[in-house]
């Protein structure tokens, strides 16, 4: 049974809640307890926006165990607005439809099911900003 | 601390070996070694292995192997550093003969990854990766590899095909490997049609997960009079880390702990890149070899793909790569893979790797574990 190595993690994984280094102000996600740039410890709950950009992106033909259902599935590492890479899956999106730069935002999914009992574990995937301009119409 | 000799080599086929076991190869692989060095037994033995757990359910591979080989009831312990398992054995095995703890000491690497499917050995190869970060978003070793490739096609404006003269030239060297898992050169035409795996990497830019075990025998310098084969000298060993995730890098297209070891290895041995005769690197993802040789000093950052174009990584260019075949077409047999590249070093610097050798006398090898945390740089010597 796993469920406690993913409950430890549900803040980060359900709110992007990561920090922000006491000692030299730096954002940081995954939240961490030695800041990896100062190397001080101490750091204060920070909720990311959740927005950012794709940094780059590469589509999984070929899934490990576990996540074949989703196959082909695109993964990317996304640059948050506040600074920190994040790596996530896309969702909502057409894996051809992908490219450096496009703007995405977080939202919660389900990325997978796990075990004999069918645990299903939730986590943040990033999606491309809906456009909402009124102008679109 | 003394200075470390190599005086014994041995090696299995590598593949899909299906009628050997993980000991059965070991232990091939370790009596091969013995023989090459005239010695019937060792102090202390060095096993490089990442995934015996998770593919054949054996742990304790430092017994098991030294039981298996009839070394008897010596020091044996298993090391792992992902993929760069075995060249954190090399490291382990050097340590303990340059000290002056031990005298003679096998270091030997094995994998067995094709007791299992393809996707129990593909996650288990993701192990290396942050499996909370990277892993659980259904990242894969393949993955990564693929998102570090796109981002240096965008940043250095190269399109996919530029990486073909990795593959090509791993290739034509393993044509000439008895021991490599593929023996067919492959064309760049051939390479541009490969299908994805995970896209952008194709088939061809990445290494086979296989079956397959190397082993070396050390000893110290003063004492290699009574090895009848040419010993080759250990004239550097260098570790260094980098954040294990690549999405806490710095820099993710620079692999620091590669920059850091080779910088490592370049000041204890007294010498620089321009120096070194032939490397081999770790080419599990062609993306890894362009930015390997970026780290260490053969090329600037985001021109490797130009060297590998113009004949720069070739046996007869200016630092030949994967000369017999690399992780590409040799294989890779990931916690085997780093003593293979001593192995194939020593063959060229006695002079004997056959239609494959070049004129050398200071070779280079680079381990690299999951995607580039840690990095292991070992520089050899042939004796004069
Ligand atoms: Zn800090």
């Amino acid at each position: 049974m796993n469920v406690p190595r993913y409950w430890r993690t549900e803040q980060t994984r359900y709110g992007l809640i990561g920090e922000v280094c006491r000692a030299c102000g730096k954002p940081i996600f995954p939240p961490r307890d030695v800041c990896p740039h100062c190397t001080e410890e101490g750091q204060d709950v920070h909720p990311f926006r959740g927005k950012g950009q794709v940094y780059s992106f590469s589509t999984i033909y070929d899934a490990p165990t576990g996540y074949t259902e989703y196959q082909p599935y695109t993964v990317a590492l996304i640059k948050l607005d506040e600074g920190p890479l994040v790596t996530a899956q896309l969702t909502d999106v057409d894996n051809d439809q992908v490219h450096v730069g496009m703007p995405v935002e977080m939202v919660t999914r389900k990325i997978k099911e796990e075990g004999e009992n069918g645990l299903i574990v939730y986590g943040y995937k990033f999606r491309p900003v809906l456009d909402t301009r009124p102008d679109r119409f | 601390m003394r200075e470390v000799s190599i005086i014994g080599i041995g090696q299995t086929q590598v593949g899909e070996l299906w009628e050997r076991s993980l000991r059965d190869l070991a232990v091939d692989a370790i009596k091969a070694a013995l023989k090459d060095a005239h010695l019937e037994w060792v102090e202390a033995l060095y096993v490089g292995n990442m995934l015996s757990g998770e593919c054949v359910a054996q742990q304790h591979l430092g017994a098991l192997i030294a039981d298996w080989s009839g070394l008897g009831n010596i020091e044996a312990v298993r090391v792992e550093a992902a993929d760069a398992s075995g060249a954190a054995a090399l490291r382990m095995g050097y340590l303990a003969v340059a000290s002056g703890v031990h005298d003679y000491v096998l270091v030997c690497g094995v994998e067995k990854m094709t007791d299992v499917d393809v996707e129990t050995a593909n996650a288990a190869w993701s192990s290396a990766l942050d499996a909370e970060y990277e892993a659980f978003q259904g990242v894969t070793m393949p993955a990564l590899a693929g998102l570090l490739m796109r981002r240096y096609m965008h940043e250095f404006g190269v399109q996919r095909e530029d990486f073909a003269p990795f593959a090509v030239t791993a290739h034509a060297n393993g044509a000439n490997n008895p021991y490599a898992m593929f023996r067919s050169p492959i064309s760049a035409d051939a390479y541009a049609k490969a299908g994805m795996v995970v896209d952008p990497i194709s088939m061809f830019d990445a290494a086979p997960l296989c079956d397959g075990a190397a082993a070396v025998v050390l000893c110290p310098s003063e004492r290699t009079r009574d090895s009848s084969n040419r010993p080759v000298r250990i004239r550097a060993s260098a570790v260094a880390t980098d954040r294990l995730a690549v999405h806490s890098r710095r820099e993710p297209l620079f692999l620091q702990a590669a920059y850091l070891s080779a910088q490592k290895a370049y000041l204890q041995a007294g010498v620089g890149p321009e120096d070194v005769n032939l490397f081999e690197l770790h080419d599990a993802f062609t993306i890894l070899a362009a930015l390997s040789l970026e780290a260490c000093g053969f090329a600037d950052r985001g021109q490797a793909v130009h060297l590998a174009k113009e004949g720069g990584i070739a046996r007869n260019g200016r630092i030949p790569i994967s000369t017999m075949g690399g992780l590409k077409a040799r294989g890779h047999p990931i916690g085997a893979t780093g003593i293979y590249q001593i192995v194939e070093l020593v063959m060229q610097l006695r002079g004997k790797a056959g239609a494959n050798q070049i004129d050398c006398r200071l070779g280079m090898a680079q381990g690299l574990g999951g995607s580039g945390a840690t990095a292991i740089t070992h520089i050899l010597e042939a004796s004069s």
